[in-house]
């Protein structure tokens, strides 16, 4: 088949011919096809297959609300499933496949549906699938979900890129019609920084599928002509393959440009779509208007089609879309669809108007008070029955059918803030309403201008309207001549001859029998009737049939079509990719990593690494012949407690508190005492929130009179820091005290074990003695003369402080003290050891800092001072939280020294029921105690204090472990706190 | 959305942290009031579908925290003040 229905005329590049396959057969195309403008040209019709019924389907559009001509682009991982081909742009190589049918397009075993059609009415979900219950999983929705259903995603990753765009302009104008093109250039004249965008590829909207003139000149050629004038203005972006795709709050609009799908491969370094947020003053919707169908049985077959695609592929893509075609139109315009294509030699079988009266077209069989009931043809229309005005039937050979039941203004955008379309009864549709987004106009067919001069005009005047309003002084210029016609239409929505189905949402396979039905059952409300239908829900959100099926409800009760309203549109406008959403936020670049500046060196060592918040961390560091990770963590924990240890503690939030009331300041956001704290010491503060739970922990320093350092835990330091901002300047405004966050100024690594103050002596130039820097001690230090900080705090029990230096002599200082422990046998601990030796110690942290814990939970219910005012003080008093036998922090270890218990394990008595009823309270983390020999973990038990000593059971379901264990106290290792005060 | 900062000019809502009801500036006096005052405070919210008085933390820019008068039904935004004006205005001090 070599483009046998190819004509003359139209905007496509005959010196160039594009080779594309469909369904592995091979076809050929120009430079401006679209995929369903070469394949009609080639004489194919049957693109698809139907969602539910798996009809044979062919495109009755020629733009983005395309229902029916579903198909998949590309292969491999570039496989992309449920393309309209009515906007994909055909490009050599390009490789088409049809979905939703099995074994082909074609013969598709699928099409049993079709007979069964009775059973799949509307809701027939609800009806047939509601019992058994244990059906609906196993039997009944992998069945629907075979059968059902539109094309299938490669597995593959998407080897394009996305990229996210951000675009300001005074007005946005959305189409780039008569009216668009209009507007923009209005206010680009005017001097305005103007976006222009639309999502065909080639602008100018109807005016290149018509053969209107405006002025002396073709339509396409007028709309050619401006956009070159536009694009040589420097305030005017031209954005062509750009889908507006919501209206968002203020101004902002979303967008889709579709860099790179009409090439086989995006260029180096470029997109493949690029995902656009629109910031704009002021705002236009020229998105002109859909056709919409006239619904008669059995008008659905490949071949029947929206009048004015009819007259779109002749025109602008020089395609017949049939050797002999026909039209059914309720209005002038599809009289011109009979015009046309006439005029380009296309075998015109007859107009079946089904209005009476007015001129007859030339040379064309018109029959007046008309209509089509029925077709027929096998995967492809053949021939329409028509009932004519004299009553009897007359059967008319024909390949394609042009419909036209009138025009509905494409009012979808000004929907997306909830306004609701409004009625206009001389061109029997919806317009914009009221309450649509601030800012935004309608202009042209999108406002309910129908005619070209028509859009014209309201292009021009909402333009200068905007610029007005936005103080940029613009003229108005003489209009060009242009059509401008009334639309003279006399609605018709359905046939009501026949008993078979009359298609009014074909993707759905919603016919006028399930509105009936609909009706019948009393789902008459527009948003029952979509539910119950499926009406509309579609991907195309019924462009095509919405309005159809609300005018058939209103005939069935009765109503007005404003009485019976209408639903409103949600973006996005067309579908939207979801690698488009993402942009580059995948893999990688989806949760960027933190890296401490130990970093470098731990990968030097081979150090496993695990995820803290966006943070890396060391988790522990195998030594050659360690083959469990156990062997690693054991050896950190021994040797630190032996000698010494040396772990990176960066990732602790750090924030830098100064002022005269920075002292009075701690003492409200902790409920401990700050103020007292002598300038060179340090603190652990506990910070709650105001219910009284538990925020955060940390230990803070007084490095000055007026300046503090705090620091808090690694998963919090950003809603702590929000917190204490919150806090100074909401709550007390005047307080004299200034924060900055230093996390990432300071690299911090803790060194623990007897040994430790050795190893920094060597390093530290000043004494650090246990009487010149005591426990608890801070200072400002200096390291071979390079300024530091030093605190004398411990998380592992042992003799530790913590060093920290500014971030850029972070790598130098970590290879230091590696280097200066080497006579200690130092070594370098993970996550993993401080886990071990935090617990060992009973010291609280992510398990038991759990969100729903009071510190009286943790065992430190004496910390929060009444004397003062602080965030929690008051709510923590509260009665329930404060209940005897609430839960309390105890330490647990399995009776049997070789038992195992696991982290989750809930408590129950011995010779209790396992149940609910029994449960005692939980274990919030478990560890391996290389120095205890055994298990050990912490656990909040009910009425724990009073519980030292007694016998448990361990109950884990998910682990299967039932452990006895006995409770103690959470201290313990070195319970007295001899080894950190050494 | 796009809050209109009374330092920095109009920036997009994305570079801010949402936190709730400006009336949590109303915080009671720890030392004088009791929990029911604090329950009040902290748990009893006016929900309205209409002009709400809200605070807004601009995380990604000055973090100054705003309140923001915002219609919970169109997303209008018609005033944007500090917070800590608004809480001094309030009677707030230290």
């Amino acid at each position: 088949m070599s483009q046998s229905n190819r004509i003359a005329g139209g905007q496509i590049d005959r010196s160039q011919t594009f080779r594309f396959t469909f369904d592995g057969q091979a076809y050929a195309g120009h430079p401006g096809d679209t995929l369903a403008s070469a394949l009609l040209a080639n004489g194919v019709r049957l693109m698809g297959r139907s969602f539910k019924y798996h009809r044979p389907r062919g495109p009755i559009s020629a733009g983005s609300e395309e229902p029916n001509a579903l198909v998949q682009l590309r292969s491999g991982a570039r496989q992309e499933p449920n393309t309209r081909a009515t906007v994909a742009e055909l490009f050599d190589g390009l490789e088409a496949t049809s979905q939703n049918a099995w074994p082909s397009l074609k013969f598709d075993a699928m099409a049993i549906n079709d007979k069964l059609n009775t059973f799949f009415t509307a809701g027939f979900y609800y009806k047939t699938f509601m019992w058994p219950a244990a059906f609906w999983e196993k039997v009944y929705e992998p069945i629907i979900r075979r059968a059902a259903g539109l094309g299938a995603l490669t597995k593959a990753e998407d080897p394009d890129e996305y990229d996210k765009g951000f675009a300001h302009c005074d007005l946005l104008v959305i189409g780039a019609g008569p009216a668009g093109l209009m507007a923009a250039l209005t206010a680009g004249r005017a001097g305005a920084r103007v976006i222009l965008a639309d999502e065909d590829f080639r602008m100018g909207g109807r005016l290149n599928a018509e053969t209107f003139e405006i002025g002396a000149m073709a339509g396409a050629d007028w709309a050619a002509g401006i956009v070159a004038e536009l694009a040589a203005l420097p305030n005017v972006r031209l954005m062509n393959r750009t889908t507006i795709v919501g209206a968002f709050d203020h101004g902002i609009y979303g967008a889709v440009e579709r860099v790179s799908d009409h090439l086989a491969v995006p260029a180096a370094g470029k997109p493949r779509q690029t995902l656009w947020r629109i910031y704009s003053r002021r705002a236009i919707l020229a998105g002109g208007a859909t056709e919409r169908p006239i619904a008669f049985e059995n008008n659905d077959r490949p071949g029947v089609m929206l009048a004015g695609a009819l007259r779109a592929y002749a025109n602008r893509w020089g395609v017949a879309a049939g050797d002999r075609v026909a039209v059914f139109t309720n209005n002038d315009d599809g009289l011109r669809t009979a015009r046309d294509l006439q005029a380009k030699g296309v075998n015109v079988a007859a107009v079946i108007d089904s209005r009476q009266g007015g001129d007859l077209l030339p040379g064309i069989r018109h029959l007046q008070g008309a209509q089509v009931v029925d077709s027929a043809g096998r995967l492809g229309l053949a021939s329409v029955t028509v009932r004519l005005a004299n009553g009897r039937t007359d059967t008319i050979a024909c390949t394609a059918l042009g419909v036209s039941g009138g025009w509905n203004p494409n009012v979808n955008i000004t929907s997306h803030h909830r306004s609701r379309p409004e009625w206009r009864e001389e061109i029997a549709a919806f317009v914009p309403g009221a309450g649509g987004p601030a800012n935004l106009a309608a202009a042209g067919a999108a406002g309910g201008d129908l005619s070209t001069h028509g859009a014209l005009a309201s292009g021009q005047a909402q333009a200068l309207a905007a610029l007005e309003s936005l103080g940029i002084s613009a003229k108005a210029s003489d209009l060009p001549q242009a059509e401008d016609a009334p639309i003279a239409i006399s609605p018709l929505w359905f046939v009501h001859e026949g008993k078979g189905r009359a298609w009014i949402d074909p993707q759905n396979d919603v016919t006028v029998k399930d509105v009936k039905l609909a009706h019948k059952e009393n789902f008459t409300s527009v948003e029952h009737l979509k539910r119950y239908t499926t009406l509309g829900m579609a991907t195309d959100q019924g462009k095509t049939g919405n309005v159809l099926g609300l005018a058939v409800m209103a005939e069935l009760t009765g109503q007005s079509i404003p009485a019976t309203g209408t639903t409103i549109y949600r973006p996005p406008y067309t579908p939207v990719a979801m690698g488009t959403l993402a942009g580059r936020s995948r893999g990688k670049e989806f949760k960027p990593f933190r890296l401490t500046p130990s970093h470098k060196w731990a990968s030097e060592q081979g150090a496993v690494f695990v995820e803290v918040g966006n943070w890396l961390r060391t988790q522990w560091v195998p030594k050659l012949g360690e083959t469990t990770w156990r062997e690693s963590v054991d050896r950190e924990v021994l040797a630190t407690r032996k000698s010494v240890g040396i772990c990176d503690v960066t990732t602790l939030g750090k924030i830098d508190i100064q002022g005269t009331d920075a002292g009075a300041f701690l003492d409200r956001v902790y409920c401990n005492t700050f103020s007292t704290l002598a300038v060179g010491k340090c603190r652990y503060g506990l910070m709650l929130r105001e219910d009284g739970m538990v925020f955060d922990d940390g230990t803070t320093a007084r490095m000055g009179q007026n300046e503090f350092v705090m620091t808090t835990t690694t998963a919090n330091a950003v809603t702590v820091f929000r917190h204490l901002e919150y806090c100074r300047q909401c709550l007390w405004p005047d307080m004299d005290v200034q924060l900055i966050s230093t996390t990432e100024a300071w690299a911090q690594y803790s060194v623990a074990g007897p040994n430790a103050r050795k190893l920094l002596q060597k390093l530290v130039d000043q004494d650090i003695s246990d009487a010149a820097f005591p426990y608890m001690g801070a200072g400002n230090i200096t390291i071979q003369g390079q300024r530091g900080r030093l605190f004398r705090i411990s998380f592992s029990g042992e003799l530790a402080y913590e060093i920290a230096v500014p971030t850029r002599y972070g790598d130098a200082l970590i290879r230091k003290l590696v280097e200066a422990g080497k006579e200690f046998d130092a070594v370098v601990y993970g996550t993993e050891a401080l886990g071990v030796m935090r617990i060992e110690k009973g010291h609280v942290a992510g398990g038991e800092l759990n969100g729903q814990s009071t510190a009286l939970n943790m065992g430190l219910g004496k910390m929060v001072s009444k004397k003062k005012d602080a965030i929690g003080m008051v709510l923590s008093s509260r009665e329930g939280m404060n209940q005897p036998g609430g839960y309390r922090l105890v330490g647990v270890k399995p009776v049997d020294p070789k038992g195992s218990i696991s982290a989750g394990s809930h408590f129950m008595e011995i010779g209790a029921p396992v149940e609910l009823a029994s449960d005692g309270g939980w274990l919030t983390a478990k560890v391996y105690s290389p120095h205890l020999g055994c298990d050990i973990a912490l656990g909040y038990l009910k009425a724990g204090d009073q519980k030292i000593g007694r016998k448990m059971r361990a109950v884990n379901f998910l682990t299967k472990t039932d452990t006895e264990v006995e409770i103690v106290s959470p201290h313990f290792f070195d319970p007295e706190g001899e080894r950190l005060r050494g | 959305m796009i809050i209109n900062h009374p330092i920095l000019g109009p920036r997009d809502a994305q570079e801010f942290v949402y936190l709730g009801d400006a009336n949590l500036i109303n915080r009671p006096d720890g030392m004088s009031a009791g929990i029911e005052a604090f329950h009040d405070y902290l748990y009893n919210r006016d929900n309205p579908a209409g002009e709400h008085r809200e605070l807004w933390y601009h995380e990604q820019g000055d973090r100054s925290w705003l309140v923001v008068t915002r219609n919970t039904v169109t997303h209008e935004i018609t005033k944007v003040e500090l917070a800590r004006d608004v809480a001094r205005a309030g009677g707030r001090s230290k």
